[in-house]
């Protein structure tokens, strides 16, 4: 797919950039004209993608989280949130539903919420390195041309 | 995220207004969990239609709502979740635990 426009932006792994990441990820996907259900899911799914970052990556310091937005032909919106930190050991199990290692206040739902939301998602880790999630997703072209 | 809070006799309303994320869902839990603890309510609404938008992070604080009521005797109900609430809360099957009404009810005071 031919890259159309892309963005990258990286933020401390403090929860109160939770909300910037969000708005970031949806003023860099409005250019699609989404609807708003749409940009609903675009700012869930990278909200629950910062916030394993900042809850899981950097437990004992603050981090950098790296978010990187594309767009490719055919209306395509990839979403990458990057960090360095501590990495997940195992990757099938942590995106198993109610599975989480955060303590009684995480829910586990995280990366469930990430599928539902976007088309795809992919999670890349190594312990000790950091982790990469990935995802996609393809906005429904209304017919309005946009310069 | 503000919070208001309204009693009538045994009954608590607590109007959420703003993000409910990871940021925000330690400060709401915290005042819900003082707000419970003052009124001892029987009935305990929730009403989330000021709440702009929910990530996971607001299942636990519902959940835990909950919990406290129940451990008082009493019962909860969430009224007015956007549809982006919503799907959230299906997504994670909480639906099935928690007492929901979509349309805004008449005032508790009335």
């Amino acid at each position: 797919m031919q890259l159309i426009n892309e963005m990258q932006l990286t933020f401390q792994s403090r929860s109160v950039n939770e909300s910037f990441a969000r708005c970031a990820a949806a003023g860099f996907a409005a250019q699609l004209d989404p609807t708003l259900e749409e940009l609903g899911d675009i700012k869930t799914a990278v909200s629950e993608a910062v916030t394993n970052a900042i809850v899981h990556a950097y437990p004992d310091t603050v981090g950098k989280i790296t978010l990187k937005g594309r767009i490719y032909e055919g209306n395509v919106l990839e979403i990458m949130v990057r960090d360095t930190g501590c990495g997940i050991a195992d990757v099938e199990k942590a995106r198993v539903p109610l599975f989480t290692t955060g303590g009684e206040e995480r829910s586990g739902m995280g990366f469930t919420i990430m599928e539902s939301f976007m088309d795809s998602l992919r999670v890349r880790s190594k312990v000790g390195r950091g982790t990469t999630v990935t995802m996609r997703k393809k906005i429904i072209c209304r017919g309005r041309a946009r310069g | 995220m503000e919070i208001s809070s309204k009693r009538a006799e045994r009954n608590l309303l607590l109007e959420l207004k703003g993000e409910l994320d990871h940021h925000g869902a330690k400060r709401a839990m915290e005042v819900i969990e003082q707000e419970i603890d003052a009124a001892l309510p029987l009935r305990l609404v929730l009403d989330f239609s000021g709440v702009t938008f929910m990530d996971s992070s607001g299942i636990g604080v519902l959940l835990r709502t909950q919990r406290r009521m129940q451990c008082y005797g009493g019962s909860m109900l969430l009224r007015g979740v956007s549809a982006q609430a919503g799907r959230i809360l299906e997504i994670a099957g909480v639906g099935r635990f928690i007492h929901m009404k979509k349309e805004k009810e008449h005032a508790i005071d009335q």
